[in-house]
């Protein structure tokens, strides 16, 4: 009698439903494009309706129906449809990315803070020509990012272009950072927390590896890696967008602006103040005889102290251990 | 830790017939003002350690939490600054306290003699006798008022002060401190400051720790250093120079003391857990970190 119940159950499951109401067939590409194929295409109100088919073919999503993304479409059965559909849910398949972007100072602005300029997935990757990121053509290739960020950004670009990151990038160094780098692509942060600066030291440390570990021996580097942001992090004395070489006179790094660029924090800074090595090594005699010298010394002296006193007071043990036995 | 057997009258001349004072069951081998000195030091040393640790040791997972203990970088930064302010008062006094008493009150002994801190070649034969007994083939050195380990201990820490000292002062004030030195002189100082702390740290945890404290004879601790006070019996058993000498110049009256409080011995008990506890939780946080 169960037997009979469970599968007379699963038979309506599996045939009742789509007996009920047969599904429509979801429209092709071709459907669409009889009318959005059409250049000329207009809406009611004049807005244009056409969708570039060369540009999808060779988009990313070329192979892909209309219907996978526009899915409210798979479902209606009279064409023409309603002017009014449902917003492309990118999530749908990238749900990673979207979880990123979500949490992100973009989507924040956008559906917290009601900004209409804050971009959503489409602002930064088109919508029906999206290229690959490893594609050159592509909004979001290394070397066109700063271009698309700054389209928003655009007083930003505009220090990034000075700067050295933006002339390596513009050579083809593919190691040089353009926005998403220190910024990252989806999960954008707000700059103006402590989270932030901590964070995007490390970032530079990706590629300055030795200039993040002669920083993490100073005062600034140490307690940064605590936690705390009160002192120097990188871009505090180097600039965030403009980045130049301390060779170069325009520099915050610049000897010309040291006293002004230490004097931020430092208040009545001088030109004898500004000699301190905010990148030490101990190691390099050329940099700092001195340091040099101290670091030998220490490593003589300390080795030296406890080497001799463990010994001693191993000794010390031993025997009072012998006597005590005695 | 300065001398208190010097103020003593002169020595009468053996062959003259004196009466023998008897010999006391205590003497006093710290005054108080010793005595608080070491305090004060214990305790500040154990509050800079503390507090300058999760700086010197930032990338150990504990630096965070140790840090967090002083509600931030911040108070742990302010705290450090206040302990150490403290303890070079205590220094500076204790110097100027030294001088006054040698140069202008004539207690030259503290300077050179059985009872001072300086190096005596007594102390370069003594440390040869030692290592001959750490090899059973001799006797414990008949040892005078402070051993020549006490006196690499006390010049250490005078040593370790001034420097410390010194270069946390740049690092505190620095723009001050470079109308005088030139920028990288920051860098030394840091580097000073941290490898001097490292030292001091392992010196006074492990070393210190273990030869007034934790070896076989004073385990678990010491208590001289609290009551002032030591037994003749162990004087004997410990320094058997300063024994005879006491007893051949007959200076045990001037030094004499009754057995110490129960209260003190008590006290300092607690306070002298309560710091090789605090120490020994640092230093095992250090052989943690670097192993």
């Amino acid at each position: 009698m169960l037997k009979t119940i469970v599968a007379l159950v699963a038979a309506w499951l599996v045939a009742g439903p789509a007996a009920a109401q047969p599904a429509p067939k979801p429209p092709a590409n071709d459907d669409c494009l009889a009318c959005h194929g059409d250049a000329e295409a207009k809406r009611d109100d004049g807005r244009t309706i056409a969708v570039d088919v060369k540009a999808f073919d060779q988009s990313i999503h070329g192979p892909m129906a209309c219907v996978d993304c526009h899915a409210d479409l798979a479902k209606t059965a009279e064409f023409p449809h309603d002017s009014k559909l449902a917003r492309v849910n990118c999530a749908s398949c990238h749900d990673e990315i979207a979880s990123k972007y979500h949490d992100s100072i973009h989507a924040w602005a956008k559906e917290k803070a009601g900004l209409v300029g804050a971009p959503a997935c489409a602002d930064c990757h088109g919508r029906h020509d999206i290229r690959q990121h490893t594609d050159p053509v592509s909004r979001v290739y290394r070397t066109r990012v700063p271009e698309t960020c700054g389209s928003c950004h655009k007083g930003i670009n505009e220090k990034y272009a000075v700067g050295v990151h933006a002339a390596a990038l513009k050579k083809g160094n593919s190691q040089a950072p353009g926005c998403a780098d220190c910024h990252t692509a989806h999960a954008i942060k707000r700059v103006d927390l402590p989270g932030w600066k901590l964070a995007v030291t490390g970032e530079c440390g990706t590629c300055h590896a030795k200039v993040v570990e002669s920083f993490r021996r100073t005062f600034h580097g140490k307690v940064t890696e605590l936690g705390f942001t009160r002192v120097a992090a990188c871009s505090d004395c180097h600039g965030a967008h403009a980045i130049l070489p301390a060779s170069n006179p325009a520099s915050l790094v610049a000897k010309t602006h040291l006293v002004e660029t230490c004097g931020k924090c430092h208040q009545g800074a001088n030109e004898k103040f500004v000699a301190y090595d905010p990148h030490p090594d101990p190691s390099n005699y050329q940099r700092s005889a001195v340091l040099w010298w101290a670091n030998r010394f220490y490593w003589v002296l300390i080795p030296g102290c406890f080497g001799f006193f463990g010994l001693h007071s191993a000794l010390w043990f031993w025997r009072s251990r012998k006597e005590g036995r005695s | 830790m300065s001398a208190t057997l010097t103020a003593v009258k002169p020595i009468a001349p053996v062959d003259e017939p004196v009466v023998a004072a008897p010999i006391p069951t205590y003497v006093t081998r710290f005054d108080a003002r010793s005595r608080w000195l070491h305090l004060v030091i214990m305790t500040t040393f154990l509050g800079l350690s503390a507090t300058g640790m999760p700086l010197l040791f930032s990338d150990a997972p504990w630096a965070r939490m140790l840090a967090a203990l002083f509600f931030g970088f911040r108070g742990a930064g302010l705290a450090h600054r206040f302990f150490g302010a403290v303890l070079l008062l205590a220094v500076a006094f204790h110097i100027g306290d030294v001088l006054w008493r040698g140069l202008l009150r004539g207690e030259r002994g503290i300077f050179w003699g059985p009872t001072s801190m300086v190096p005596q070649p007594r102390d370069f034969v003594q440390f040869y006798q030692q290592l001959k007994w750490f090899a059973g083939r001799g006797p414990k050195p008949a040892f005078e008022h402070f051993t020549y380990w006490e006196k690499f201990d006390y010049l250490a820490v005078l040593w370790g002060t001034l420097i410390m000292g010194a270069a946390g002062l740049v690092l505190w004030f620095p723009v001050a401190a470079s109308r005088i030195l030139p920028g990288w002189m920051f860098n030394v100082a840091l580097f000073v400051h941290g490898a001097e702390a490292a030292l001091a740290i392992g010196f006074i945890f492990a070393v210190h720790f273990f030869n007034g404290h934790l070896r076989p004879g004073k385990f678990p601790m010491d208590m001289v250093i609290f009551t002032g006070r030591v037994s003749t019996h162990e004087l004997r058993e410990e320094r058997e120079g300063e024994y005879h000498r006491l007893r051949a110049s007959n200076q045990f009256g001037a030094c004499a003391a009754d057995a110490p409080a129960s209260a003190v011995v008590q006290h300092g008990y607690v306070v002298g857990t309560v710091g090789l506890a605090i120490g020994l939780a640092l230093f095992a946080l250090i052989v943690y970190a670097v192993i």
